[in-house]
């Protein structure tokens, strides 16, 4: 059994974020948005998430904001993830398996890259 | 959907549609008992009572996106299937609470799957609710109360890489220990 983490280490983790921000707060506000409605989650919204939350953490993708929305209405795309960086407009990627969500992260997110195999056109 | 986790994510959704911003949820797993229980209380908007016993009916639904809602029919159907129960209380301008309990050896019970994973998320994607986790495996009980922790991070996202990692390991070390308690 592991040790249970305090708010100590929460505390350090606080201190480590910080710093990596302050060196790339020039880049705009970063949202990541994942449809969770029950057709996002039977679709598999959680994995989405999962690899979206697993790859910020192991590639230490600093300054993104992930939330969640509701059922948008295009369940047959599901799962369904929004980026929004700064001024930009929002882009809607469908069919967003966990292999994709990283995709995006890495090349949208990280490289300012659109990955257009799975733009929704909406 | 295949796990239990991911039901429990789904009807937490309905909790933050309703506008709560207190939300507590609670997974029990007692062999003693052969129970497996969870429940989502919250203190969002409420139903009316006609709504609170129509919800249960596939064809009923706030969406208005399309006309039939399947969250909480399916989860009514999975516990059923494995005598267990399903409960909603609400009340207008109060708050929901939904009970459901499944036999925790039916060979049909889903698992209760990636439960960690479903925390996180639920935390870190929705920043304005107090969540409250709890999780009992026989007498262990894992209580986690996200209020000290944003009260540590201050202002600071939770999906920032290091508070991500951190939060992950304390739900997980949480939930984990409470189950190795009852192994040895």
């Amino acid at each position: 059994m592991s040790t249970i983490k305090s708010l100590e280490d929460l505390k350090n983790a606080r201190e480590e974020a910080l710093k990596k921000r302050e060196l790339k707060a020039t880049s705009g506000a970063v949202q990541v948005i994942v449809g969770m409605g029950t057709c996002g989650i039977a679709a598999g919204a959680r994995d989405t998430m999962k690899s979206i939350l697993d790859t910020i953490e192991k590639d230490s993708i600093n300054g993104v904001i992930v939330t969640q929305t509701g059922c948008i209405g295009l369940c047959e795309k599901e799962p369904i993830v929004q980026v929004v960086i700064g001024e930009a407009a929002k882009v809607t990627y469908g069919k967003v398996t966990p292999e994709v969500a990283k995709t995006i992260l890495l090349e949208h997110v990280g490289n300012g890259k659109v990955v257009s195999d799975h733009v929704l056109n909406i | 959907m295949r796990e239990l986790s991911l039901h429990l994510l789904d009807i937490a959704e309905n909790s933050i549609s309703a506008k709560a911003n207190d939300i507590i949820i609670e997974v029990i797993e007692d062999l003693r008992i052969d129970l497996l229980q969870l429940s989502v209380h919250d203190n969002g908007c409420g139903m009316p009572p006609e709504m609170a016993a129509r919800v249960i009916d596939p064809f009923v639904t706030t969406r208005t996106t399309r006309k039939v809602g399947l969250g909480i029919p399916l989860l009514k159907e999975a516990a059923e299937m494995c005598n267990g129960s399903f409960e909603l209380t609400s009340e207008v301008g109060v708050g929901t609470k939904i009970v459901v309990k499944f036999q925790h050896s039916h060979i049909d019970r889903m698992p209760l799957g990636d439960i960690t994973t479903t925390l996180l998320h639920l935390l870190v994607a929705n920043p304005s609710v107090h969540w409250v986790f709890k999780y009992r495996f026989n007498d262990n009980e894992f209580l986690f109360d996200d209020e000290p922790v944003k009260a540590e991070i201050q202002d600071l996202p939770l999906s920032e890489p290091s508070i991500l990692n951190c939060l992950r390991e304390m739900l997980k070390s949480g939930i984990d220990g409470a189950r190795a308690l009852n192994v040895s």
